[in-house]
């Protein structure tokens, strides 16, 4: 089973956590802005490599709190992770 | 290509099967194709066959970086249904039931198509509800759909724990009686079959490695085996969309997730129709082998290989015999995955792109099996006349940029959450 690192708590099963997604990018600072196709572009285009992939999860049955993992789609190895929004590349 | 009939049949035998000529003869790669499908799947393979069938275009190559029929044609739990509420989607699978049920005299290949019917189990009035929602929507468009009590479940599938004490006691449920199962192998053999019989070229180990195009148009394509010069290129591989989509700078609205599926040991008819749980994602039907087909929800985080997580097990089967006590002592004897194209929306993808002459069939999240024949007659029309068929007409990439999403499940842009 896939072990999650959670910053806060420590390694656990990935069963306390629920995953929400590709963190490889900021949300834009004033999407008003935005055209439709940047908007688009934001909201539903993935460069979904397969290979490393920062993501998003949330320790929901556990200390609740938010963090970003990198983890290699292949191999499911995790590099080190940050809390929150600190540290996005 | 000699057509399989009870005379050859008969033929064959007399000369004790040894003369039986290659199904999938080897051919030499050209070096131009009138079009090129990548993806040598149900859907590539069924988009060859209707392009040469219905729109004679027979100077096609088909092209797999595998073999054929490896992917997720081979992956799938064969259920066939058109039991959706989303209009477009409920059009795309009907269209397909219609020619499911003449397939295998179509393509003199036998796809074992059963229209066994499907049973959606509800669990709760609302379901109940729900479902009787969907079945009127179902009616309107002239897709038969009927709800059952729990007697009719009872009567129909005795082997299902209908007790009110049950874990998820069953409410009723509803049953769409032109759903079935078909070989999910001998789709892509019998489309390959009868597409070579009509000239078209099928190359397996020949991975695509880079798109050329020039002034927007696609000009060619290089693969393993040199190099293919081609006005028309779709794109028929699912898991391997977005990889192909960045040779030409596309990004899709696309992640690749892992499907997960299993069969026990073979056992005596206990089953014949495909039952789907109401609150958990799970879905299980008996081959005529007798083996029990049982799948469930993909893995949950993004994944790139076949290779799945032991937990999805636990919950199918934990699922299973929530549903089916009797099913305990069977043994689980073989376990595989498969990378699905879960898209945006949770919809098929069957467009045009920015580049003219590239068209894609990507997306198809758990439901590609259902749709293969539509599939491939919609993007063959597509490819051969260089429009979009009606049936494709809400399934464009423009939907994620006008914002017309086709989300029959309204989870939002998070495909991990789409079935």
């Amino acid at each position: 089973m896939l072990r999650i690192p959670c910053p806060f708590c420590g390694e656990r099963d990935y069963t306390e956590f629920a995953f929400w997604g590709d963190a490889s990018f900021p949300r834009p600072a004033d999407p008003q802005e935005l055209s439709d196709s940047e908007w688009s572009e934001h909201l539903f285009h993935r460069d979904n490599p397969a290979g490393q992939y920062l993501e998003y999860w949330h320790h929901a049955l556990g200390c609740r709190g938010w963090f970003i993992i990198q983890r290699d789609t292949r191999t499911h190895l995790i590099s080190p992770v940050c809390r929150g929004g600190e540290g996005r590349s | 290509m000699s057509r399989y009939s009870l005379a050859t049949l008969a033929r064959h035998a007399w000369r004790s099967n040894a003369h039986w000529p290659e199904a999938l003869p080897e051919r030499p790669l050209k070096p131009s194709y009138d079009a090129v499908i990548v993806g040598a799947g149900g859907h590539g393979l069924a988009a060859a066959w209707y392009l040469a069938s219905q729109h004679g275009m027979t100077n096609i190559a088909v092209v797999d970086k595998g073999w054929l029929g490896g992917g997720n044609v081979a992956r799938n739990t064969t259920i066939v249904r058109s039991n959706y509420f989303h209009p477009a989607r409920r059009a795309m699978t009907n269209r397909a039931l219609e020619l499911w049920r003449g397939l295998s005299q179509e393509l003199n290949y036998n796809v074992m198509f059963s229209p066994r019917g499907i049973i959606n189990l509800a669990h709760s009035s609302s379901q109940m509800d729900d479902l009787a929602r969907r079945g009127n929507a179902m009616m309107v468009d002239g897709v038969g759909a009927e709800l059952l009590s729990v007697e009719d479940i009872r009567r129909r599938v005795p082997i299902l724990d209908t007790d009110p004490q049950a874990r998820h006691p069953i409410v009723g449920g509803m049953v769409q009686h032109e759903a079935g199962t078909a070989r999910h192998d001998a789709v892509a053999w019998g489309y390959a079959r009868a597409a070579m019989a009509l000239g078209v070229d099928i190359f397996q180990n020949c991975e695509v490695t880079g798109i050329e195009t020039r002034e927007g148009r696609v000009e060619s394509v290089n693969t393993g085996r040199g190099r293919i010069a081609t006005p028309r290129l779709a794109l028929c591989a699912a898991g391997g969309t977005s990889h192909l989509a960045r040779m030409v700078g596309l990004t899709m609205p696309l992640e690749n997730h892992l499907l997960q599926a299993c069969v026990t040991e073979p056992v005596k008819p206990v089953l014949d129709c495909i039952v789907t749980h109401g609150v958990h994602n799970f879905y299980i039907s008996q081959t005529d082998k007798g083996e029990l087909v049982l799948g469930g929800d993909i893995d949950g985080y993004n994944n790139a290989t076949s290779v799945g997580d032991p937990r999805t097990f636990e919950e199918i089967a934990r699922v299973c015999l929530s549903l089916f006590p009797g099913f305990e002592q069977l043994r689980v004897m073989r376990t595989w995955g498969g990378v699905v194209d879960m898209s945006m929306d949770g919809s098929p993808i069957l467009s045009h792109t920015s580049i003219d002459g590239l068209y894609v069939n990507a997306g198809w999240c758990y439901g590609g099996f259902k749709a293969t024949p539509a599939a491939g007659e919609v993007l063959a029309a597509m490819i051969a006349t260089d429009t979009t068929p009606s049936l494709a007409a809400e399934f464009g990439l423009d939907r994620f940029t006008t914002g017309a999403v086709v989300s029959e499940e309204g989870h939002g842009p998070r495909p991990w959450m789409y079935h």
